[in-house]
């Protein structure tokens, strides 16, 4: 308890100066914000508002103070192109974001986990071998280069899945999950290979452990000591990284959404940064640390919940 | 006799570095992919006697057409040549992983050694600034910053220097942490050095390894980070050709003209393979514990 305690206290300095740089943003557009945040138009009564509403004219830790008490009640700011609120907008997207997340980390565990026990029970084999070749493809081809290549063979040669689009699971599972499989697929391509390298070494190091040896020196049959000995407790390290990859998720989400115009969280800010929208910017940039941050804290929690070496 | 003598002579005594360089060098992967690297590299420097165009040319009467004697690559959506291109584009990838990391090498080193070395308020300091960018995806803490600091590769450079920096900071504190309570540290304090010279002197250069091996990756992470802000618009401006920004055109493309996407998307993957591979023989070479 004292432990979640601690952790608990250490995230506040953590998230106050991700608020401060993310503030800080702001002050690195070249020139007057006001005119910058105006837009090409730069009429000056949007200026003037803009100086007002941002108080621009006021100190920066005054400044700042604004910004921060209307974080704390859950306003983000104003889209300046839609004119809607920064808040509503991120959890409108979010969802999308979430699902195709969902789906990467599915496939990702799927493949990973797989591909990791399979190379360390075959160590040094050739087996082992395609799956290390495997694991440093994942790791070095960019996802968009990916989703480009799966669209010209899945869309336009085979004409078996969409090349972008989305559909809502409200309203048709199906084509939803056809129009989610590529982007999905893409997107869990460098995660699996990130757990296939850790399921790998955990379960290389758990196999050559005195309690496998015992195990199979009781006789137990090979795929008992393996599945229910082993991997067991070569999971523990490996599921409390996923839970941190997922603000890795949320990075290549941004270039997925883009190649498949999946109308998500990534696509958003691209958009706005575009559009030159830049409290929507600051306000997804905020959201996903923070989101990151209590992630973080889970999966630290939950380590320490699920290993009881920890909790003395 | 004399010549058994000379034979049987104990061997002479290798540096730490030609020990690890030794070891690097009997690592074919690794090997394999410094020449790619150098490959890359003198693609980039000879560029514009190697590129059979000139990558800017556009054809109206060569638009979109398929590999061919002429054309090796084929041609993009105005007519210009992919392989001209892709060799230019080396430049920018090369130039955005080199830059980019030796701005996180420049900035995060010293933040490092100082918040390890001093510790208190400093370190505590420098430390929660570090979880407070590390608590920010780096894609999109890099997108963030290109976009207020406006579309450039100069900017992006900046970007990709500044959100990989962090990690340099937490590499070189932990390294510092280790290597200030050894017995050589503590003897150069009693001989009465300065701080100053101590780490420079003697902390520095026990903590370089692990941050070679970090730079190396961080290169290839780069690299590919140069290609993503690229390919959002964020990175090098069109007409120059970067490899990312040539997958972000091609993407419209893929149906008519799938050559305009295979090429630059390869020499992204090699380029990031092979610092990736050498960053693991780097690894393996400096640190034998590690394998």
């Amino acid at each position: 308890m004292s432990f979640i305690l601690r952790r608990l206290g250490a995230i506040i300095p953590t998230l106050f100066f991700v608020s401060v740089m993310i503030f800080g943003l702001q002050q690195l557009l070249p020139g007057d914000p006001a005119i910058a945040m105006a837009g090409e138009e730069r009429d000056p009564n949007v200026v003037a508002y803009l100086r007002g509403k941002f108080h621009l004219d006021e100190p920066l830790h005054v400044r700042y103070g604004y910004w921060m008490k209307g974080v704390l009640a859950g306003d983000l700011g104003e889209s300046v192109r839609i004119q809607r609120p920064v808040a509503s907008l991120i959890l409108e997207k979010l969802p999308v974001t979430l699902e195709l997340a969902g789906l990467a980390m599915v496939i990702a565990l799927v493949i990973g986990i797989t591909a990791g026990i399979v190379s360390a029970v075959y160590k040094d084999t050739w087996v082992d071998y395609v799956a290390n070749v495997f694991a440093l493809w994942g790791l070095s081809t960019p996802n968009f280069w990916l989703g480009i290549l799966l669209i010209l063979l899945f869309a336009v040669k085979l004409g078996w899945l969409p090349a972008s689009g989305y559909v809502s699971p409200f309203e048709d599972l199906g084509e939803n999950l056809k129009s989610m499989i590529l982007p999905a697929f893409v997107l869990g391509n460098a995660l699996a290979a990130v757990l296939m390298r850790h399921t790998r070494s955990a379960m290389l190091q758990v196999l050559s452990s005195d309690y496998v040896r015992t195990a199979r020196a009781k006789g137990l049959d090979e795929r008992v000591v393996i599945l229910r000995h082993a991997l067991r407790n070569a999971l523990v390290p490996v599921v409390t990284l996923t839970a941190l990859q997922l603000g890795e998720l949320l990075s290549g989400a941004v270039l997925t959404e883009q190649v498949f115009s999946i109308p998500g969280f990534g696509k958003l800010i691209v958009d706005a940064v575009f559009n030159r929208d830049y409290s929507v910017v600051q306000g997804v940039v905020l959201f996903t640390a923070t989101a990151y941050i209590v992630l973080n804290l889970l999966a630290d929690v939950a380590y320490v919940l699920i290993n009881p070496r920890m909790r003395a | 006799m004399a010549a058994i003598a000379l034979d049987i002579a104990p061997p002479r005594e290798l540096s730490p570095a030609q020990r690890a360089l030794r070891r690097l060098v009997r690592r074919r992967g690794a090997m394999v992919a410094l020449a790619v690297v150098v490959f890359f590299v003198l693609l980039a420097i000879f560029a514009p006697w190697i590129a059979p165009y000139d990558p800017l040319a556009t054809s109206w009467g060569a638009v979109r057409k398929a590999p061919s004697a002429a054309h090796w690559f084929g041609t993009d959506e105005i007519g210009r040549d992919v392989l001209s291109r892709v060799v230019f584009g080396a430049r920018a990838s090369l130039l955005a992983g080199l830059v980019s990391v030796g701005i996180s090498l420049a900035v995060g080193v010293p933040l490092g050694v100082v918040a390890g070395y001093l510790g208190g308020w400093i370190d505590m300091l420098i430390s929660r600034i570090t979880d407070a960018m590390l608590a920010c995806p780096f894609l999109v803490l890099a997108i963030a910053l290109a976009a207020f600091l406006g579309p450039s590769l100069t900017n992006a450079m900046i970007a990709i220097g500044i959100a990989a920096t962090p990690v340099f900071v937490r590499l070189a504190r932990a390294q510092v942490l280790a290597v200030k309570v050894e017995d050589y540290i503590e003897a150069a304090r009693a001989v009465g050095n300065s701080g100053l010279r101590i780490a420079l002197r003697h902390v520095f250069p026990n903590i370089v390894a692990p941050i070679i091996v970090q730079a190396t990756l961080a290169i290839a992470a780069a690299v590919i980070a140069e290609a993503s802000l690229s390919f959002l618009g964020l990175g090098q401006q069109p007409p120059a050709p970067s490899w990312g920004s040539m997958l972000n055109t091609a993407k419209n493309y893929v149906e008519n003209a799938p050559w305009m996407a295979v090429w630059p998307g390869v020499s992204i993957f090699l380029l990031v393979l092979s610092f990736n591979l050498l960053g693991d023989g780097l690894r393996d070479a400096l640190d034998p514990r590690h394998t």
